[in-house]
């Protein structure tokens, strides 16, 4: 990049050339990024413990209680790995989408449709175990693709903004579940001889031959194969974004649509794929949640996991790798929330503290870019000052 | 159908689109300034929660609106300097700034006892006896009043002033405004603040003027029916109104209608206002055209 002296020629300017902007090492830069994680998380420990106070508690065993409950213990260290499994995968293809440009905020539309269909699938045919699980995940990830589609179809053919139709279309595959699971023809799950008419609005609870196994059931330690489908994906994905051809030209797409087209890539083709990718994703981790963990469609099924996976996405920014301990931290705070009753404080706390953890981890890039930003311009204009006089 | 049925079904037409209209004027301002504020469900929680708050505290629920404004007008805060001088990404911030505004009044509402208190209704002399229209336009809680100077006001803000304009153009093209000399991230602050405000006073509406009490998560969606307004509006300001009141009197009519005996399919009556925004969106593309810059941030180019 060039920089103010450039802005006058040379002859015009009287004084020696400016000497070159001292630059921070990028050791030092690090480290600096790094100090400020730590004091921008612990101000945020900090607002919550003041919090707690206010209302009574003690800070220190609502941290603790939060720390017992996912991670003390193989049983609570299972129920948190299950509970990051559909953030990693949600988050993944949020990444992807991102990457090429194409800004998706439709998770929880995606993942909603993805599991209404794994339902429809698992509760209406009859296969074998595995056969069953294996087709519900795809019918999954295939609606949730189909409903990603929805918008790329309206961006390519009417040029609406990805961002405008992801979000209106959340809303509409939330009421599009509530009808499934109100109508007895469709999902709700039958009302039992002699029970109420009209019954609850939520599905039948998935057959055992249509829920994931979950491998390793030691003494106290239950996790679903989904955390080998997350951890899977993420390498398979990680490895072709960086090392293919398609990764390549996902990032040239996301960085210049005009430039790529130049270079010979199919624009539309690369950037409504990755829309796909990712609804397909989110649509997956609405049916990895169905069949591994809640195994019944309601109302409020995705339960916000589509909004975490898509903060999370956009807290690790460009790292797929780093998505693993990001949504592991997802995961500790939804389920250590849960233990946050025994100490007397509204679990409601949790959501607080996810939601200030989630700024802390915002705030630190942000901010050293734009006073990195505001050093540039300001050398250039002593520069160009020091030349014009 | 009798004329008092005609009247209820109006009122309660005015009732309902009120929040949404006095939330819609803070969306399509803040929109026009090429922010797709999605944490308006924020600023309308947190409006109503600390304008409950400011009722209970003072013992006036007169007091209380001022307080939730102040309320929308703290997460406009946080929001505009997040997005708009650190160039944090407007999705992430409005998500998070949902969830944290829902969290921390569930917690502080689930531990603190919160009084009741509700703004009393006002008739207008002679208006509001005008057969069917009167009761329901001219009987209403006062704060309503107030969209009767705000529409116009925030149309001269927006389409008359010098300020408007460069709002305007900072949506449209923002590097055009920042080479015309306009700070275009201090407009997009401001245009956020003044879209918190009307927010913060849309939810203290809903707590103080219509429930008369706070209600975990109260808002239960609204703030996004308000940015489908906007979008089902065309970002023109008279769309946005026309949105708001179609979208209030379709939730009007989920109330209403079964108590009289009629059938609806209630979920497509909750998904009609984005289906009707997506419809829009489709069928008159050609006029209808979002600010080019919308949802995209701004930071100067270094030469």
């Amino acid at each position: 990049m060039s920089r103010g002296p450039a802005l006058l020629h040379p002859r015009l300017s009287r004084e020696p050339p400016h000497p070159p902007l001292l630059e921070p090492s990028p050791r030092s830069k690090a480290a600096r990024l790094v100090l400020l994680y730590i004091v921008s998380i612990l101000v945020a420990l900090v607002i919550t413990a003041i919090l707690v106070i206010v209302v009574g508690g003690s800070p220190m065993s609502v941290f603790s209680a939060i720390y017992r409950g996912s991670m003390d213990g193989g049983g609570s260290l299972g129920q948190t790995l299950d509970a990051s499994i559909p953030v990693v995968i949600v988050a993944l293809g949020t990444l992807i989408a991102v990457r090429a440009g194409m800004f998706n905020i439709g998770q929880t539309g995606q993942l909603t449709m993805g599991a209404t269909a794994g339902a429809f699938i698992a509760l209406n045919i009859d296969a074998p175990g595995p056969v069953l699980v294996v087709l519900a995940l795809l019918g999954a990830t295939a609606a949730g693709a189909v409903w990603a589609g929805v918008a790329a179809g309206l961006r390519i053919w009417r040029r609406i903004d990805v961002v405008i139709s992801t979000l209106l279309l959340n809303y509409v595959a939330l009421q599009l579940l509530a009808y499934t699971v109100s109508k007895q023809s469709l999902l709700q799950e039958p009302t039992p001889p002699g029970g109420e008419a009209g019954g609850l609005p939520q599905s039948a609870l998935l057959p055992g031959s249509a829920r994931l196994p979950h491998p390793g059931q030691y003494p106290s330690f239950g996790v679903s194969i989904g955390v080998v489908v997350a951890i899977g994906l993420v390498v398979m994905l990680g490895v072709l974004l960086s090392r293919s051809r398609w990764g390549t030209q996902v990032r040239m797409v996301g960085c210049n649509p005009t430039a790529s087209r130049r270079f010979g890539v199919k624009v539309a083709a690369v950037a409504g794929g990755a829309l796909l990718i990712s609804g397909a994703l989110a649509g997956l981790a609405g049916g990895v949640m169905l069949t591994g963990s809640v195994y019944r469609v309601q109302a409020g099924f995705d339960n916000n996991f589509g909004n975490d996976g898509l903060l999370a996405a956009l807290v690790v920014r460009d790292q797929p790798w780093a998505l693993l301990p990001v949504a592991f931290f997802f995961g500790v705070i939804r389920t250590g929330g849960n233990f946050l009753l025994s100490t007397g404080v509204p679990d409601y706390l949790s959501q607080v503290l996810e939601g200030l953890l989630v700024l802390a981890a915002v705030f630190p890039p942000v901010y050293l870019e734009r006073r990195e930003w505001a050093r540039r311009l300001r050398s250039a204009r002593s520069a160009v000052m020091r030349s014009a006089t | 159908m009798s004329v008092t049925d005609l009247t209820i079904i109006l009122s309660g037409i005015v009732k309902l689109s009120a929040p949404l209209l006095f939330a819609g004027l803070g969306e399509y301002t803040a929109e026009r300034a090429g922010t797709l504020n999605i944490s308006i469900e924020a600023m309308m929680l947190t409006g109503a929660y600390c304008g409950m708050v400011g009722a209970s505290a003072t013992g006036s629920a007169v007091l209380g609106l001022p307080i939730g404004i102040g309320g929308g007008l703290a997460v406009a805060i946080v929001h505009a300097n997040f997005s708009h001088r650190l160039a944090a990404n407007t999705f992430v911030v409005g998500l998070t700034l949902n969830a944290l505004a829902l969290g921390l009044t569930d917690y502080l509402f689930t531990s603190f006892q919160l009084s009741s208190h509700s703004i009393t209704a006002a008739k207008v002399p002679l208006l509001s006896h005008i057969p069917v229209l009167g009761p329901a336009l001219f009987d209403v809680s006062w704060p309503v009043y107030f969209l009767f100077g705000l529409v116009p006001a925030v149309w001269w803000a927006l389409q008359r002033s010098q300020w408007g304009l460069e709002v305007r153009a900072c949506g449209e093209n923002p590097h055009a405004a920042d080479a015309t000399g306009i700070t275009v991230n201090r407009r997009r602050r401001q245009a956020l603040y003044v879209c918190g405000m009307l927010s913060g006073l849309g939810g203290a509406f809903l707590s103080l003027g219509i429930v008369g009490q706070f209600n975990q998560g109260m808002t239960a969606g609204i703030g996004y029916v308000v940015i489908a307004a906007v979008i089902f509006g065309g970002w023109t300001l008279w769309g946005t109104v026309l949105g708001c009141v179609l979208f209030g009197t379709a939730d009007a009519m989920g109330l209403v209608l079964p108590a009289l005996g009629h059938q609806l399919n209630p979920q497509l009556l909750l998904a009609l206002p984005y289906l009707a925004a997506l419809a829009a969106m489709v069928f008159l593309a050609k006029s209808y055209r979002a600010p080019r810059a919308l949802a995209r941030p701004f930071s100067r180019g270094l030469a």
